[in-house]
């Protein structure tokens, strides 16, 4: 009996450890395993996953393995990781558009204008092919953009009186206090770096921005009227407790006033329609999508928010570099790579899809079971959604080290909505002078 | 006669009943007579300083805020057996510790299993395994460890004394930067060993070994079996195990929870959803609330949370008598 058990025990301990050795190649090391290029794909995006049977379809020499990275934070935070081992990045990353230049001036990502991404200006919207263009190169792709637009909630809105969305930055502070005299709120903000970099970018404002040679950098918050206009703007809005500054972005709490309208609208970018199907699922048929308010009345100027790229990672292996940029192509090129991503909910980058009748006579989004659903109550949404996508100002500029900047924006003004204890104007002067701070440690010329 | 029968009967129940009612009085004065001793004495004792531990003082106010401490440390487990039972819908739109219009918790658990292909199955089957080899191996570890530095005279053993004490203090989440560069240089990262090797050491657990078998093995019973003629692991397997077993359990309990738990590691280590363990796991579906495009599935990281807990608190059922007599052992001397 005794025996028996040890044997037991050993042939356990043996197939314990089956695993271990099965792994022992590791995913991303050996680039070529029996004739197949096998590379590794990092993102958050909820669709990239499915463009690989496609892609593994029209490559059999290449084998594709996308990893979810959690998060854009998190997955900066790997990739800087990875990049300070000098082992164990990606082969593909999926890099938003502000945070691409970080990686240029690092030189971690490679140029694609010598693999053939070169001619691919008209293919885009001018506002992301502007956004992957650094320095004379192409660093990456075009995945998907965000156009800003107003979503908002139309029962809330029809129970304060207002039968338009507000079309004027005026109007939508009428409108604001119309909602709040009904007990909610037109929208909420507590301190998002994203927001405030959009809605500076839609006023007009270039705070930013990088000479040729990368060495000295423009940080103007404080002096550009054009920041001074939405700040003081938006201030007017906390000063009359008109915005929820309470209810921090993308948390239970948000999409629970999403649902049940206690925040009524929401400016921001054209990937929200399946988030806001997920996050407030009751409030199906009573969203609606409208353009942005402007400045002036009959104006249209738009700016983007969020919106990513795939940067091909610098790498010595060429065989991989080539099957990266094979893969980044199918996606973000390739008619059927995009309908994939397209059908599954992603906003396109491109002008033929932003063109085309199906995508633009769409109503229904898909809910997690596949069941169509008439989310903005049947209205032809993508029709708003691809013009905002056209009114986007060229010209907007992130800095070098945009994440880190959007990083310390909530330390620096976060307390002008929270709890009030400082104005938005003078947050935003203190993120300016820190931001002026670690340039210079940065070892930028600064310029003010 | 009958009448008189009866009567007498009657006369002997109320007997009955007036002997009763005298009992239980008189054991009802008795007992107030020993609260009242008990009180005299608790009054003595606290008056000279001490208490009597077969006979402790009442505290309401004690009382009292070890409630607030079960509720306020059952709240959040309520909280989850609550809205593990909602669909996504009712979680946004209904009262945090209400129910919901629905009851989705068998849904919700097969929709756990069957997301994603099924990918919480190989998480939980991860973690498993983390904890099997990893939590297991440090376990072996700390008892040989403790073992040998309890029962064996050599040079050195000062200072494995002094890194010991060191390494306890040093908090694993300040070495997990370190420990991800070495093995990014060792090309480990990615891989379940980068889980299981940092998971092996546990200092904490060595450091208990050694204490409990200083303790828990009588050095005269390791001579008397090597004057039996036993070798050394012999000796260590056949008499010091047994004898080691409530320390040996404390310290599995310690490690598995560790490992079970672990969250920082391989957070920084593992990029592969193939390797994650479950807090990782759950963690990234949390995150698909807060992208752009992703698929809020709140409903199952509650869900999935609470199973995630179920197999530790099962552990806890079943070991932890073991667990209390470890921790007492080695007070007094018997």
């Amino acid at each position: 009996m005794k025996f028996d058990k040890r044997i037991i025990a050993m042939v356990g301990a043996a197939a314990m450890l089956m695993p271990l050795a099965a792994c022992g190649g590791g995913s991303n090391s050996s680039s070529n395993s029996g004739g197949k290029t096998s590379i590794v794909v990092w993102s958050w995006e909820p669709t990239l996953p499915a463009t690989v049977k496609g892609f593994e379809k029209a490559n059999p020499d290449i084998s594709v393995k996308v990893t979810n990275a959690g998060t854009n934070k998190k997955e900066y935070t790997a990739l800087n990781n990875a990049m300070s081992a000098g082992k164990g990045a990606p082969d593909v990353a999926q890099i938003e558009y502000y945070a691409l230049p970080e990686y240029v001036i690092r030189n971690n990502v490679t140029n694609l204008s010598d693999m053939g991404a070169s001619g691919y200006k008209s293919f885009y919207t001018p506002g992301t092919w502007n956004s992957v263009n650094i320095n004379g190169g192409v660093y990456a792709l075009p995945m998907d953009s965000g156009p800003m637009a107003l979503f908002y909630n139309k029962s809330v809105f029809d129970k304060a009186g207002i039968s338009q969305p507000p079309t004027t930055w005026d109007e939508f502070y009428e409108d604001a206090k119309k909602v709040k005299a009904t007990g909610n709120y037109i929208t909420s903000d507590s301190g998002d770096a994203g927001f405030f970099d959009s809605m500076t970018w839609q006023a007009g404002a270039t705070p930013f921005s990088t000479s040729k040679d990368g060495k000295t950098v423009t940080i103007n918050l404080t002096k550009d009227p054009k920041v001074k206009k939405w700040v003081d703007f938006e201030q007017k809005l906390i000063d009359e407790d008109l915005i929820d500054t309470k209810t921090p972005g993308w948390s239970d709490d948000w999409n629970r006033g999403l649902n049940d309208g206690s925040i009524a609208s929401l400016l921001t970018g054209a990937w929200m329609p399946n988030n806001l199907l997920s996050g407030a699922p009751d409030a199906s048929g009573k969203w609606r999508v409208a353009p942005m308010p402007t400045w002036k009345s009959g104006g249209t100027e738009n700016s983007e928010n969020g919106g990513s790229s795939l940067a091909v990672i610098k790498s010595k292996d060429d065989a991989k570099s080539k099957a990266a940029y094979k893969f980044i192509d199918y996606v973000c090129h390739n008619k059927a790579g995009i309908k994939t991503r397209v059908d599954a909910g992603a906003f396109p980058a491109d002008n033929n899809t932003l063109a085309s009748s199906d995508f633009l006579n769409m109503t229904t989004l898909k809910d997690s079971k596949g069941q169509p659903n008439e989310y903005f109550g049947g209205q032809k949404f993508n029709e708003v959604l691809a013009q905002a996508a056209k009114n986007v100002v060229p010209g907007y500029k992130f800095l070098p080290f945009e994440v880190y900047a959007r990083g310390i924006y909530s330390d620096d003004a976060g307390a002008a909505f929270t709890d009030k204890k400082t104005t938005l104007e003078k947050g935003v002067a203190t993120w300016q002078d820190h931001l002026v701070d670690y340039a210079k440690k940065q070892g930028y010329t600064v310029k003010e | 006669m009958n009448v008189n029968a009866v009567v007498s009967t009657r006369a002997s129940e109320q007997d009955l009943r007036a002997q009763e009612k005298a009992a239980k009085k008189a054991e009802k004065q008795r007992q107030r007579r020993i609260a009242k001793d008990e009180a005299a004495e608790r009054k003595r004792a606290a008056k000279s300083g001490f208490s009597n531990p077969d006979n402790p003082r009442r505290s309401m106010w004690l009382t009292i805020v070890v409630g607030i401490f079960a509720v306020y440390s059952l709240f959040p487990f309520v909280y989850l057996l609550i809205n593990a039972t909602k669909t996504q819908s009712d979680f946004t739109s209904t009262f945090g510790l209400g129910f919901g219009h629905t009851f989705a918790l068998w849904d919700n658990i097969v929709t756990v299993f069957t997301y994603q292909d099924g990918i919480f199955g190989r998480w939980l089957l991860n973690t498993i395994f983390y904890v099997v080899v990893g939590a297991g191996g440090a376990t072996l570890l700390a008892i040989m460890g403790g073992y040998a530095l309890a029962k064996f005279r050599f040079p050195g053993r000062k200072a494995v004394f002094a890194v010991i004490i060191g390494a306890i203090s040093v908090p694993g989440i300040a070495l997990a930067v370190p420990q991800f560069l070495l093995f990014a240089k060792l090309g480990l990262t990615n891989t379940p060993w980068a889980m299981i090797l940092p998971s092996l050491i546990s200092p904490f657990g060595l450091y208990l070994m050694w204490i409990f078998s200083e303790q828990a093995v009588p050095t005269e019973l390791i001579e008397a079996a090597r004057v039996d003629g036993a070798g050394e692991f012999r000796t260590f397997f056949t008499i010091a195990l047994p004898l080691l077993s409530p320390g040996i359990v404390t310290t599995a309990l310690f490690t598995i929870v560790a490992t079970w738990n672990n969250y920082f590691l391989p957070l920084i280590m593992l990029k592969d959803a193939d390797w994650y363990p479950l807090t990782i796991g759950l963690n990234q579906w949390k995150d698909q609330a807060s992208t752009a495009g992703g698929q809020a599935i709140q409903n199952l990281v509650i869900t999935g949370s609470l199973i995630t807990i179920i197999p530790l608190v099962i552990a806890f059922l079943l070991l932890q008598k073991y667990w209390q007599s470890g921790l007492a052992a080695g007070a007094v001397k018997e």
